[in-house]
């Protein structure tokens, strides 16, 4: 028992104490947050943006006159549509290299391309939870809205997307979830995040179980951590209904 | 417009689907004065909904011309949203907003379109919750209330707006029995004090009572108007004459 726990703490030390090896787990999971974080938010912008033209359209495609308007919004909303078709129907890894290699190639900003690679490919399916939330708000809602005189973004803003958002915040939760684990791609195009820093430390010591063991346990305990807060998040929301 | 008297003028108003297939609306013309209290009557699928919701646009008519004010409402030029301020409107399911205390929903329109100040419009929200004997309910949450509380609330959210004119699309029908008196008592007040009111309802006895004017709509049209004791006691279409045997 003894010599078992001697031999994990050896391992310890040459993996995360010699060489001030654990500054790798630092700044990649200082990476990783950070690509995370922006990327969420990106993706929240484009795809509340998205959310909104396919329902929009969707909602007044049959009453709408023809004109000006109705050419934008067709327009708009086909854009959305291929937008989602190219990102939904093609890998990240491979969309995180074309950002990378082909219109980036000139930037050497990693952190940059990552949060703009995931960011983009987030938004396509934050922009279908959004718009399934959107059109689960009842229509009278939006009458009362716009019966009262606010116009159609007004009517989105005050009243359709916050009971949107409620209604689909599992929905989004589990999306973040997602993204942050799948920022550990970010290798590929040699970012230094919390997997390529633990891929980094193995290469180093030729010990592969604490360094790949202890990074997936660093992503257990943000994901838990994580879930913690949308569930009071969830709670309080629900709360102011009752 | 000549008379200053005149409110609304509905001309000629038609309402279409289906390329003409079905005509919910089919040449209504009216004129609906201040202080008015019309009350639109009719079996299902007459179009009288449908001529309530094309008062204030919520649905836009095929054809025709609808005036408030002067002025032309259904031209494509004119800024709906700044008429609808003026024009109150209480749903058959209240619609009232579930993510927003009863003192929000009541504040949020004239705080946004009004730019009125916060102390300013919760002053006369609780003014007018006073008055349906709601104002210990101002931070209740809609899910929190009967269903003739959420109306007697629809109703002064709307008012808070202190619109020229109030549309009610059947506001009683989705009420239990025992809640419709407590509705309807509120309507009669407004009716009271003046406002001028479009009254979509199958309630007979409110139209006898309250209505200033009543309309008879059937199939699209308007097939007979007039004060409410001439309809009911001596109707004078078929029409009316078998749809007031069903219901009175």
């Amino acid at each position: 028992m003894a010599e078992w726990l001697e031999q994990i703490q050896a391992q310890f030390e040459l993996n995360f104490i010699s060489d001030d090896r654990w500054r790798y787990v630092v700044d990649g999971l200082s990476v990783t947050l950070k690509v995370t974080f922006f990327a969420v938010i990106l993706g929240i912008i484009i795809g509340v943006c998205i959310a909104i033209i396919r329902s929009t359209f969707e909602k007044n495609k049959g009453e709408m006159p023809f004109g000006f308007n109705k050419v934008v919004l067709y327009l708009l909303n086909g854009m959305g549509q291929i937008y989602l078709t190219v990102i939904r129907g093609t890998p990240v890894v491979v969309q995180l290299m074309i950002m990378y290699y082909i219109i980036f190639a000139s930037s050497n900003n990693k952190v940059l391309v990552a949060v703009l690679a995931f960011g983009i490919n987030s938004g396509a399916y934050v922009a279908e939870i959004v718009r399934s939330g959107i059109m689960s708000v009842d229509d009278g809602q939006f009458e009362a809205g716009r019966s009262l005189g606010f116009n159609y973004v007004q009517t989105m803003r005050y009243i359709i997307i916050p009971q949107a958002f409620k209604n689909v915040l599992p929905a989004l939760a589990n999306e973040f979830i997602v993204l942050l684990k799948e920022t550990s791609v970010a290798g590929y195009v040699a970012l230094q995040d919390l997997t390529k820093a633990g891929d980094i430390i193995r290469s180093r010591t030729f010990a592969p179980f604490l360094p790949l063991v202890g990074i997936a346990l660093i992503y257990l305990v943000m994901v838990m951590f994580f879930t913690w807060l949308v569930g009071k998040l969830e709670r309080r929301l629900r709360n102011s209904e009752r | 417009m000549s008379d200053e008297n005149v409110l609304i003028k509905v001309e000629n108003v038609q309402k279409y689907y289906n390329g003409g297939a079905i005509k919910a609306l089919d040449g209504i013309n009216t004129e609906i004065k201040k202080g008015e209290v019309v009350v639109v009557i009719g079996p299902s699928g007459s179009g009288k909904s449908t001529f309530l919701r094309c008062l204030n646009l919520l649905e836009i008519p095929t054809g025709g011309s609808i005036f408030f004010e002067g002025t032309d409402i259904t031209d494509a030029k004119t800024n709906i949203n700044v008429h609808r301020q003026r024009m109150g409107m209480v749903f058959q399911h209240f619609n009232l907003f579930p993510h927003m205390t009863i003192l929000k929903n009541m504040i949020i329109a004239p705080m946004k379109l009004q730019k009125k100040s916060e102390a300013e419009a919760t002053a006369l929200a609780m003014e007018l919750l006073r008055k349906v004997g709601l104002d210990d309910r101002m931070n209740a949450y809609p899910s929190q209330l009967s269903g003739g509380q959420k109306q007697r609330i629809a109703i002064v959210r709307a008012l808070c707006m202190q619109p020229e004119v109030m549309l009610f699309d059947e506001p009683t029908s989705a009420l239990d029995p025992e809640m419709v008196g407590e509705v309807l008592e509120v309507m009669k007040q407004l009716a009271k004090d003046n406002m001028t009111m479009v009254v979509v309802t199958h309630e007979m006895g409110f139209a006898k009572e309250v209505g200033t004017r009543v309309m008879f709509m059937a199939d699209g049209k308007q097939v007979e108007e007039g004060k409410p004791h001439e309809l009911f006691e001596n109707p004078q279409s078929e029409r009316l004459q078998t749809f007031l045997a069903k219901v009175l």
